[in-house]
């Protein structure tokens, strides 16, 4: 059975809180009821620990190859100097480029939902291309221009512009769905504008904002090309040194055990700032949207705002490109090539999505619906290989596979696991969001009707979640498409990508020769990001 | 209120669906998807790039008669990956940029021994001490200048002088670049722990570090440094790419057995286990040849090193002229311990 209420505004926001909460879970009565008569039904248990395993499969590799030498030896490695520095550097850099995409993601998302800012949509539109650059990219064109910035300020500057939009989506999602109304109420006992905004507002975008800024930590985290090449030095950063340059694969996995161990910290910390607060609204009433705020003189910094942003992470990046394509004797240009290419990736990205996606989604389903340690455990057993750098997780494929699964080895398969693994919590984190915007009564509805759990996931979770999933499914295929190290040990010989491409042709030091190949890859990934952009507009 | 086992069954099944209905979705990719196939297919893992060494790799399907897959990627991560993969490799051949990658495989034991033949095709000091890898082209340290800042006579003549204070500021050098830690391992060889340690105490101080050799050289054209620690080849590839009057920097190959004028090779070895050995030897058999040796000299800019080719490349040194120091580049697999050592200097 469908409401038309809900289908109406599916998954409208991650704050949608309607006078009749009754998706409220906080509550004792209502999650005591969860914890002791609703237990995961196996339709989504099986798959969630599927994915989950698939997850942890590289912290299991990392466990073996660090102990390999003694646990002496791997406590030498954590319990160092450098350990403590490196942790740091790394959790410095994080705090800033959160905080950073925090007040740009907010802000934007602010501006262009609730404003009255001339272009707003445009504007929305231009906040998420830069989901487009890859942020070896993004690193490169500023270090090519401003060779000074090289160090934490360029890295934490090229983070920051890559990363603001994982929040900016969220966040604008959330107060396109707010409910009014409490605003309206606060408004009318007295509050001013900005008041209103601190008191009533933002404690709904927490949930959002938070998921967002997770994502932000963990991209930055995890992130190689960007820190690499402004040459700052974070975990990734040491762990690809200590691969490259000993051959002695203790250290670099000693050191990934202790990237896993924040991130894990990371999101503990995370699930316990969110609280397990739903956001569902149901019965007759109908969400309006709210009306828009007046800017009045602040119309012109906020409009110059905008576009300072946009000129830096979006305009910047496809200016140096064309200057490298105008310049240069060895821009060859092949056409079939970077056509073939293209195809080559926008396949491999769009069945990277689908698996991530189809592993992700019981996972989330999960996470949002049923209580308990279990299913905390799940969660975050999906964020495991996220913070690890792309080598680390492929060489755990290669690992496995090479005993294991020897026919799958450099196989498309195993390159498409990789992608699950590095982007599974994309999806999770969409997929829980929006299950839980969708109201369980309807759920369990359908269930005293006799509806089985698959009909009723069918039926009723997906339909209401789809537009949140599909958003982190967009999400996942821009991602596989600019995703390289893993790419470059698991694609099987003689594939290429537009990274990889790229990757080549920088290597080479045919900067123009690869500018064709950065320049597709961005312009082919724009797509998908102008959709999530557009999303619910 | 339990559900009926009909419910479970079905669950079971989607999950038992699931496994190969993932596995098929790349099934259709016909690339790359020959198994291990004994000597008809030779596969190579390439740690050289793509654009350097595609032509010469194409011609190797004719001289070996079979066909030739070839794996791109960083020669540490191929030889991380050989490593990893053990005795299932499918690698037959690995070509490697350094001596280093090839070295830490020899001392797993992933390579087979070479024919005295392709051995005796190049000078004692450029092929593996266990006779199971062979150099193909050598790669020198030079200084690059900026002729701007520096005038012609000033340019150091020992990799000592640019850690003295005049220069401090004005050195450019890539700490990650697997030549410059080869580099510095050869150091420590010739000159000891203590010393080396001194000088890149020195280097900490004075120099600017960059992502790789092309951003150090970009740094000295741009007169951001006035000398650049680079391998030679990069400033013939970049006027090659765009001409010479547009390359502001200069080279200046150091005399008198410096340090600093190491020569690192590329080289090749084969695996063991890769049981492509036949053809792989006749592929090594190529690479040594007249043909080859001439398109490293003349493409990569590097010095060919075996079949008595020479150098074609105008204003390059004749190999025999280069006054590089005696090392047994069999030596150069301690890279370990010059890791350390940068990391304690603060370099990596």
């Amino acid at each position: 059975m469908r409401t038309s209420d809900v289908t109406a505004h599916p998954a409208g926001a991650a704050g949608s809180a309607g006078r009749e909460r009754v998706g409220e879970t906080r509550g004792p009565r209502m999650s005591g009821r969860r914890a002791t008569a609703r237990r995961t039904p196996l339709i989504l248990l099986v798959p969630a620990c599927v994915a989950a395993v698939l997850a942890l499969l590289p912290l299991g590799y990392l466990a073996v190859r660090a102990l390999e030498r003694g646990p002496r030896y791997a406590w030498d490695i954590v319990a160092g100097e450098r350990t403590l520095q490196l942790l740091g550097r790394s959790l410095g850099l994080t705090a800033v480029v959160v905080a950073a995409c925090l007040v740009i993601g907010v802000s934007l998302a602010w501006l262009t939902v609730r404003a009255d800012l001339p272009g707003a949509r445009a504007w929305s539109v231009l906040a998420t291309l830069p989901l487009a650059v890859p942020s070896y990219v993004a690193a490169f064109v500023w270090l090519a221009a401003v060779p000074e910035i090289a160090g934490f300020t360029g890295a934490a500057l090229a983070l920051t512009l890559v990363g603001f939009p994982y929040v900016h989506l969220p966040v604008a999602a959330a107060l396109r769905g707010i409910d009014p109304a409490q605003e309206e109420a606060a408004r009318s006992l007295g509050h001013g504008p900005l008041r209103t905004f601190l008191r009533v507002t933002l404690p709904q975008l927490r949930p959002a904002a938070a998921g967002g800024a997770l994502l932000v930590a963990l991209y930055t985290l995890s992130d190689f090309g960007a820190v690499s090449l402004l040459r700052y030095d974070t975990f990734t950063r040491a762990i690809h040194t200590s691969y490259s340059a000993s051959f002695d694969r203790t250290p670099a996995a000693a050191l990934s055990v202790v990237l896993v161990v924040m991130t894990v910290a990371l999101v503990a910390a995370e699930s316990r700032t969110r609280g397990r607060a739903g956001h569902a609204r149901t019965g007759t009433g109908t969400a309006r949207p709210a009306a828009r705020v007046p800017l009045g003189r602040w119309r012109a910094p906020a409009l110059a705002w905008c576009a300072a942003v946009t000129a830096t992470a979006v305009v910047f990046p496809l200016v140096t490109l064309g200057y490298w394509l105008a310049i240069g004797t060895s821009a060859t240009w092949d056409p079939g090539a970077l056509a073939r290419t293209a195809g080559v990736t926008l396949g491999v990205a769009a069945a990277g999505a689908a698996l991530t996606t189809v592993l992700a989604l019981p996972v989330g389903v999960v996470a949002a619906r049923y209580q308990g340690r279990g299913a905390r455990l799940l969660e975050q057993a999906a964020y495991a290989g996220h913070a690890l750098p792309g080598i680390t997780v492929a060489l755990s494929l290669v690992f496995f596979a090479v005993r294991y699964v020897y026919p799958l080895y450099q196989q498309l398969p195993l390159l498409l696991c990789a992608y699950a693994v590095l982007f599974l919590p994309l999806v999770v984190a969409a997929t829980r969001a929006a299950v839980l915007q969708a109201p369980p009564v309807l759920e369990d509805v359908a269930r005293s009707l006799g509806r089985s759990p698959l009909r009723v996931l069918r039926e009723v979770t997906v339909p209401l979640a789809a537009p949140g999933v599909a958003s982190g499914a967009a999400l996942t295929f821009v991602v596989c498409m600019k995703e390289l190290p893993a790419t470059l040990l698991l694609r099987p010989t003689g594939m290429d990508t537009l990274a990889t491409r790229l990757w080549t042709e920088t290597g080479a030091g045919s900067f123009a020769a690869a500018a064709p190949y950065a320049a597709a890859l961005i312009l082919l990934a724009a797509v998908p990001s102008y959709l999530l952009g557009r999303h619910r507009t | 209120m339990r559900r009926p086992l009909s419910g479970r069954i079905t669950a079971l099944v989607a999950a038992g669906l699931l496994v190969p209905a993932l596995a098929a979705c790349g099934a259709d990719d016909g690339k790359g998807s020959s198994a291990k196939g004994g000597d008809s297919t030779l596969v190579i893992y390439s740690g050289r790039n793509e654009k350097l060494v595609k032509p010469i790799l194409d011609k190797l399907e004719k001289a070996v008669g079979a066909k030739v897959e070839v794996r791109y990627g960083d020669s540490a991560e191929l030889a991380a990956q050989i490593l990893e993969e053990g005795d299932r490799t499918k690698a037959g051949l690995f070509l490697s940029q350094d001596a280093g990658a090839l070295g830490a495989l020899s001392q797993e034991g992933r390579l087979a021994k070479l024919p005295q033949s392709s051995l005796d095709a190049v000078d004692p000091a450029y092929r593996g001490g266990a006779g199971d890898w062979v150099g193909l082209s050598g790669r020198v340290r030079v200084i690059a200048y900026n002729p701007d800042k520096v005038g012609d006579g000033e340019v150091p003549d020992s990799i000592h002088d640019a850690v003295k204070p005049r220069w401090k500021g004005k050195v450019g050098f890539a700490p990650t670049n697997a030549s410059f830690q080869a580099f510095v391992t050869g150091m420590r060889v010739l000159e000891g722990d203590e010393a080396t340690r001194q000088w890149l105490e020195g280097l900490s101080a004075n120099g600017k570090s960059y992502a790789n050799n092309l951003a150090a050289l970009d740094a000295v054209e741009s007169g951001e440094v006035s000398l650049g620690l680079i391998n030679h080849y990069y400033w013939y590839e970049r006027v090659a790419e765009k001409g010479e009057d547009k390359v502001g920097a200069k080279l200046h190959f150091l005399p008198g057995k410096d340090p600093g004028a190491l020569i690192n090779v590329a080289g090749v070895g084969i695996l063991k286990d890769g049981d492509q050995a036949e053809t792989a030897q006749k592929a090594v058999d190529h690479l040594l040849s007249e043909e080859a040796q001439t398109y490293f000299a003349d493409t990569t800019k590097e010095y060919p090193l075996a079949a008595g080719v020479t150098s074609s490349v105008e204003d390059l040194p004749p190999f025999d002229s280069l006054e590089s120091p005696d090392i047994d580049l069999g030596k150069l697999d301690s890279l370990q311990e010059t890791l350390a050592m940068l990391q304690d200097v603060g370099l990596v």
